[in-house]
């Protein structure tokens, strides 16, 4: 089986969908002739042609409102924001337009339409190329948000995402691209190549958008985690020996309660973690939604691990970055009743 | 606007004629009767009437072929009219009932009709403009020679993404005719006090974009500039600006002191350069129509009108449970081209 990064297997979903639909359009700033800020549309327009694969001027409002318009007309606009801090011009015509197109036409117009981003910090880019503004799109009924954490997950998710009906937020973990990372920022970086999630199917496979991933079953406590945080989370599992049950929920919209259900009730134990700032975070709604279904269940508070309520920092990223350490003194905390 | 001489017989049917004087008059009873029934408590929330600027979407329309689309913003009761769409839906969608168009999910400013090409009806200053032009780009992209009228008006002339999407439309020729509705006032700001240079039909200039200045109270001028742009976008050579100038006799919405301008202005545009007058007086001395038989015509609207009020308050209120659909499609779906 052939091996790919992250960028290759998002590359390669775009290349099988465009190749077999002629109403699947990939555009964005720099994705055309010169391939994508991070590589990840190289190749596609030699291949594929300028009509269908195609740069645009640096205007993100006008890129998603002019992809809603052609979502409308049935065409399957992917649309590449070149970092998740550039999405906000254009929340606009993603929460107002793109996400309830279809229900205030009571279904006469749709937008089947992705938008991707490189969301997530890591790679040393201060506070307008390290957010992650995944909870400000988890708010918005009409959306489906996605944020894959390996290379055979992203390219199975984004060819679901551009065969999904819905609009669909599209987030790429950037510090995931080239590997995985397990928060020892000043050592070398082990690539996807041996990496098991590098191993990438060719041609065509879709992953189910909604579907969870139980990426290690354990049974102390259960930590819900997505993207980078997954890594950081097995990471800490393997520093503490707490026997853990990871699951990566790929999908934050719509959420995999089920899974996360059934690991808690099992457990009886839960920690939260993500990148993004605190208050107001996907964490609390993961919280809410365990503290309603498993209640009776949870033997000790649930915990959460995120970014500081804080910008993005740029000298002290790494005290920011909720790394490993963090997550072991909330494992150890969730298992102290 | 100077006061319109004394209406010569120009070059026009008597058939064609009568044709706008029942569409014109069909939008201004119907925007009357919608007054009426907001006054009644039957339609609740906002509602944007569209009288005195009659002119300009049934002069546009007249430039129409069956396929090319429309889209405008809030102020869309009279776009609906003029592109056929059925009283009886519109009316109902303003009641909030069943029978509308978005089954009262939408309401005044959120309805649409695949079968007339109407794609809204958005309530979001100057965000349908991107969509717009993204139609058109489904449209070339099929090469199916067909042409978006993307409506706007001059408040919306000062929004960023206008001109993000007038670089864009030039940059791929895309065809386009982007209509500004100049009706002078953007809700209570005089464009004097918002807008640096009054000549918006300028404003593609600097994209390359050609426009011209339109007297959006003579239904014939207007037709003449559509069926000039509409010809100038087929042909493949892009967008096209028309700025037609116009006049709304009510206030912005339904709570609109109208304190901005004087009660004189307003009189004097009604009476001496009224869209619906100036047909009148061409059908008159042209001795195209009798006054008996614009009367006919008065009386037929006026059933038209009274019929959709009826419909408009017998449909029943929608199920509770349309609160959840549309939200997502229920079954995946298929490329358009």
């Amino acid at each position: 089986m052939p091996r790919m990064t992250m960028i290759e297997a998002l590359r390669d979903a775009m290349d099988v969908k465009l190749a077999q639909d002629p109403s699947v359009l990939v555009f964005g700033e720099d994705v055309g002739y010169f391939g994508g800020v991070f590589r990840c549309t190289a190749g596609l327009q030699a291949k594929h042609g300028e009509e269908r694969v195609f740069d645009t001027p640096i205007n993100e409002s006008a890129i998603v409102g002019m992809a809603v318009g052609m979502a409308a007309q049935g065409m399957r606009p992917c649309v590449e924001v070149q970092f998740a801090d550039y999405v906000f011009p254009a929340y606009d015509q993603i929460t107002q337009e793109a996400a309830r197109l279809r229900h205030r036409s009571n279904e006469m117009f749709t937008c089947p339409l992705v938008v991707r981003m490189p969301t997530g910090g890591g790679i040393f880019g201060g506070q307008t190329h390290s957010q992650s503004p995944e909870a400000l799109f988890t708010h918005v009924a009409g959306l489906k948000v996605v944020i894959p954490s390996t290379p055979y997950d992203a390219k199975g998710l984004l060819i679901a995402a551009i065969e999904d009906p819905d609009p669909v937020i599209f987030l790429e973990p950037k510090r995931l691209y080239n590997g995985p990372f397990y928060g020892d920022h000043s050592g070398k970086s082990v690539g996807w190549a041996k990496h098991p999630a590098g191993e990438v199917p060719e041609g065509h496979y879709a992953i189910e958008i909604g579907k969870a991933d139980v990426r290690r079953p354990g049974s102390d406590v259960t930590i819900l985690a997505y993207g980078t945080m997954v890594y950081i989370a097995e990471a800490a599992v393997e520093q503490s020996g707490i026997d853990a049950e990871i699951i990566d929920l790929r999908s934050l919209l719509p959420l995999d309660l089920e899974t996360i259900k059934a690991s808690v009730e099992k457990t009886g134990r839960c920690v939260v973690v993500h990148e993004a700032t605190r208050t107001s975070g996907f964490g609390g709604e993961l919280i809410a939604e365990v503290q309603e279904a498993c209640f009776w269940h949870l033997k000790s508070p649930l915990q959460r691990v995120t970014g500081w309520d804080a910008p993005y920092p740029h000298a002290t990223e790494w005290d920011y970055f909720p790394g490993p350490d963090r997550v072991i003194r909330a494992l150890h905390k969730a298992m102290e009743d | 606007m100077a006061a319109r001489k004394a209406a010569a017989a120009p070059n026009v049917s008597a058939e064609e004629l009568l044709t706008y004087y029942r569409d014109m008059l069909l939008i201004r009873r119907f925007e009357e009767k919608a007054g009426q029934l907001y006054g009644m408590g039957l339609i609740g929330g906002f509602c944007h009437l569209y009288i005195g600027q009659e002119a300009v979407v049934v002069g546009l329309e007249a430039a129409a072929e069956e396929g090319d689309k429309r889209i405008t913003s809030y102020r869309d009761h009279g776009h609906m009219l003029a592109c056929g769409m059925d009283p009886n839906g519109v009316m109902a969608e303003l009641t909030g009932r069943e029978g509308g168009y978005s089954k009262g999910k939408g309401g005044s400013m959120h309805m649409f009709s695949r079968e007339k090409h109407f794609y809204g009806g958005h309530g979001i200053v100057g965000a349908q403009v991107p969509l717009g032009a993204g139609l058109a780009f489904a449209d070339k992209y099929k090469g199916n020679g067909r042409v978006t009228f993307t409506y706007f008006g001059d408040g919306a002339a000062n929004q960023g993404q206008v001109y993000e999407t007038f670089n864009m439309a030039a940059l791929w020729d895309l065809p386009v005719v982007f209509v500004i509705e100049n009706n002078q006032y953007a809700m209570g700001t005089a464009q004097k006090r918002s807008t640096s240079t009054p000549e918006l039909y300028t404003r593609g200039a600097a994209f390359g974009i050609k426009g011209e200045i339109v007297d959006g109270m003579d239904v014939l001028a207007v037709k003449a500039a559509g069926e000039k742009a509409v010809k100038h976008c087929r042909s493949g050579k892009g967008p096209y600006i028309l700025e037609i100038k116009t006049y709304r006799y009510r206030g912005h919405s339904m709570s609109d002191p109208a304190k901005y301008r004087t009660r004189e202005e307003v009189q004097k545009m009604r009476e001496e350069r009224d869209p619906i007058d100036h047909v009148r007086e061409m059908l008159l001395t042209g001795k195209h129509a009798s006054e008996e038989d614009l009367k006919a015509i008065d009386k037929e609207i006026k059933k038209i009108v009274g019929d959709s009020a009826d419909f408009a308050r017998n449909s029943p209120e929608p199920a509770l449970e349309e609160l959840w659909t549309d939200i997502y499609a229920d079954a995946p779906t298929e490329g358009a081209v």
